[in-house]
């Protein structure tokens, strides 16, 4: 009895501790969302004056700052769509072929995970420099694309590692053509590892600040646009389209998590 | 014979691994190359990179005013590494341990707060520790204080910033690692008599300690480079090696300098993950 009082108690701190911990990584984002909702027009814009959308009608007429928001999402679709191009089937060599250099490419994958993003940003800056590529949305594809590949190919050699080469055997002795085979049997397997893969580079495209920080010239994404600003103190329009990323990204995590998609899917067929 | 095929062709390896390479090749090994070697050359009047050896790069990152900053940048990263992983180990532990169903929601709350920017969330830090922030206007609610306190601007706001920041760094690793605890070792540890802290020594920490590692090498590292923390919560007054780096490259405009900062961030890098490796870590698991 004593015993189950305690188990209780212990679960309940638990549960407490927990709950402090995601109020932790919770509060500055609460602190986004309230004062987007707030209807101060004097700087800093931190006091509270009541409740107001107005902030969400200034975000319509910002352009710059919209202008920011469409190059991230196009930086982060190309980046994205690239980098899972090359990472998977590099990822599909690396497990079926052996070759010399393997080893190489294999260290060098982790360079991009491991440096400090500050050295990869400057290392590319110097590389565009020098070399004469342009600043602007090419040479941020560029970046992106270079630390986005490393984590599509793990994610798509974690999905390898259980793979039956068999069945790809069995396809290619029945006759069916290697692209054929690529795309009927290896593609479907390692689909969700390609679809984790993506996603990843999608959210480290669309977050990173450091490396586009010295690689944009003057194509401004969404966080230099918010570094910006934050310089000159932030109107809360940058809290307000804040507020609306969240928004988006959270409904897309629900839809997908509760296996809403799959269901709707289920019923139309 | 299709067999044989299957192995032995080199179009195919071409083919698959020749754009990766090509990738890898022109994006990091030769800028990275190029920083090295511009770490030995020297500027003009005019701040251009010339191609003349030098070892003065090397021979000033030795003044005072750098080493202090080294200090004081291991220091940040090694309070926000300490943080990290205090607060996150029972944190991981506990979420890993519940049921299924919840365990993949308690799971996504830890990466949500990702997908809004990291620069947005450090400024909705300042805006809760500021002299106006929530924080102050709480305490002087409550008469704790009778004026704001100085929350921001100091190694304190840059360590609890790079700790916020990275916090999802440790946790992941971790819970990677607890997970594949078995639990029913935990239940005949206790049942042969061992205290709760005689298992956490013995059974649960050994099966864990890889995740330990990686977790802090994670949160080590990056907050070496994190200058946009340290410039927004430390306001100038607890810069890291990434705002002298970060300075050389903008208004500074000391290239080959900034390269000899980044060639020795890059070597403390690869001795901690050298070191990682020694302890038997795996590179696999620093790919989140």
């Amino acid at each position: 009895m004593r015993r189950k009082k305690a188990e209780r108690l212990c679960r309940s701190a638990g549960a407490v501790y927990c709950g402090l911990v995601y109020a932790f990584l919770f509060l500055p984002i609460v602190v986004v969302v309230v004062n987007s909702f707030n209807a101060t027009k004097s700087k800093p814009y931190l006091s509270w004056k009541g409740f107001s959308f107005a902030w969400y009608g200034k975000l319509l007429q910002n352009t710059a700052l919209l202008d920011s928001f469409k190059n991230t999402l196009i930086l982060a679709a190309v980046s994205t769509i690239l980098s899972t191009i090359i990472g998977t089937i590099a990822a599909v060599g690396m497990f079926k072929y052996r070759f010399r250099g393997k080893s190489v490419i294999d260290a060098l994958l982790y360079i991009p995970v491991v440096i400090p993003e500050i050295v990869l940003g400057i290392a590319l800056l110097t590389l565009f420099a020098t070399v004469n590529i342009p600043r602007g949305m090419l040479s941020l594809v560029f970046a992106h694309v270079t630390f986005c590949i490393p984590f599509v190919i793990f994610n798509v050699r974690a999905r390898l590692d259980g793979y039956d080469k068999s069945l790809e055997e069995a396809s290619m002795d029945l006759g069916v053509g290697r692209l054929k085979t690529f795309f009927h049997i290896t593609l479907p397997v390692l689909a969700p590892g390609i679809g984790g893969g993506a996603l990843l580079a999608f959210t480290l495209s669309i977050d990173d600040v450091i490396v586009s920080y010295f690689t944009n010239g003057q194509t401004k994404t969404f966080p230099l646009k918010v570094m910006e600003s934050i310089k000159s103190g932030v109107a809360p329009d940058v809290n307000a389209l804040s507020t609306l990323i969240l928004i988006v990204t959270v409904l897309f995590v629900v839809l997908t998590q509760s296996g809403l998609i799959r269901r709707l899917r289920h019923r139309k067929i | 014979m299709s067999k044989h095929k299957f192995r032995s062709s080199t179009l195919p390896v071409l083919i698959t691994v020749g754009p990766v390479s090509l990738w890898l090749a022109f994006f990091v090994v030769i800028p990275l190359l190029y920083v090295f070697i511009m770490s030995f050359c020297s500027i003009d009047e005019n701040y251009n990179v010339v191609f003349q050896f030098t070892l003065d790069n090397y021979r000033n990152l030795m003044d005072v005013n750098y080493l202090q900053i080294y200090a004081q940048s291991i220091l940040i990263a090694f309070f926000a590494t300490v943080i990290c992983l205090v607060l996150g180990y029972p944190f991981a532990f506990l979420i890993s341990r519940t049921f299924r169903s919840r365990k993949t929601f308690l799971y996504m709350l830890v990466i949500i707060p990702f997908w809004t920017n990291s620069l947005i969330r450090i400024y909705g830090w300042r805006t809760f520790l500021g002299a106006s922030g929530w924080l102050n206007q709480t305490l002087m609610a409550l008469h704790l204080t009778d004026s704001p306190m100085d929350f921001l601007f100091n190694r304190f706001a840059t360590i609890l910033g790079m700790a916020y920041v990275l916090f999802p760094f440790m946790v992941l690793p971790l819970y990677t690692a607890i997970e594949k605890l078995d639990p029913s070792q935990l239940e005949v540890s206790a049942d042969l008599g061992a205290r709760g802290g005689a298992t956490f020594w013995n059974v649960v920490l050994p099966q864990t300690v890889s995740g330990v590692f990686s977790g802090c090498i994670m949160v080590f590292i990056p907050s070496l480079g994190y200058f946009y923390v340290a410039d927004i919560l430390g306001g100038g007054n607890s810069d890291v090696i990434g705002n002298l780096i970060e300075r050389q490259f903008q208004s500074g405009n000391n290239w080959p300098f900034g390269a000899a900062l980044s060639i020795i961030l890059i070597a403390v890098t690869l001795l901690l993950v050298k070191l990682y490796q020694k302890c038997g870590g795996d590179m696999q698991s620093l790919g989140v």
